[in-house]
């Protein structure tokens, strides 16, 4: 039981991996790549680690797992914000079919 | 005989490859620095699929590190985009 369910959680992570994968792919650009992909592989990730927790229950490995979870929620987003940020100031144009960009007033009045 | 484990780390392993093709084809220097925190993202779900499959306990410690380092490589990397010091 236990182990169908892990697989079950495994699957859905590798399909918000995969999705994910084929933004980073197929978007035109660097923030678009950014958005599609860090958010779902990062959910996708979640959900192979809850998988091999409950696989392994409160065991040594599932507590890891378990450990894991925050740590990457966490990290990746703030790595992904700090990215995003500095590829902004960078200056690294938008695509040029973009319609809004609110953080350049943003930025012009910063300096 | 294939289990499920196993169709699910050969998918990670070609979305890893998908990684390394932006990682080449990149146009500009954001794109790389996107594929590769993308591609640590994955690895540590790679570590934890091998957990399972290989049962090999400290893979999953592996899994932990390579989540920490990630997040500082990426760090230092957004910090030299922004042309700042790491100090600042």
């Amino acid at each position: 039981m236990n182990e169908i369910l892990s697989n079950v959680f495994i699957g859905i992570g590798v399909a918000f991996d995969f999705f994910g994968c084929l933004g980073l792919l197929r978007l035109p650009d660097v923030y678009n790549r950014l958005q599609a992909a860090t958010k779902s592989v990062t959910l996708g990730t979640w959900s192979i680690l809850f998988g091999v927790f409950l696989r392994y229950g409160f065991t040594a490995v599932g507590v890891k797992a378990l450990i894991c979870i925050p740590l990457l929620f966490f990290a990746a987003t703030v790595a992904a914000h700090a990215l995003i940020r500095g590829s902004y100031i960078f200056g690294i144009k938008l695509w040029d079919k973009s319609v809004v960009d609110d953080y350049k007033n943003e930025w012009t009045q910063q300096r | 005989m294939i289990s499920t484990i196993d169709i699910f780390l050969y998918i990670l392993i070609l979305l890893s490859f998908f990684c390394l093709f932006r990682i080449i084809r990149g146009p500009s220097i954001a794109d790389r620095m996107v594929a590769i925190d993308i591609f640590g993202i994955l690895v540590v779900g790679i570590c934890a699929l091998m957990v399972i499959k290989t049962e090999r306990k400290f893979l999953i410690d592996i899994a932990i590190t390579w989540a920490i380092l990630s997040f500082i490589g990426t760090i230092t990397l957004a910090k030299y985009l922004s042309r700042k010091k790491l100090n600042e």
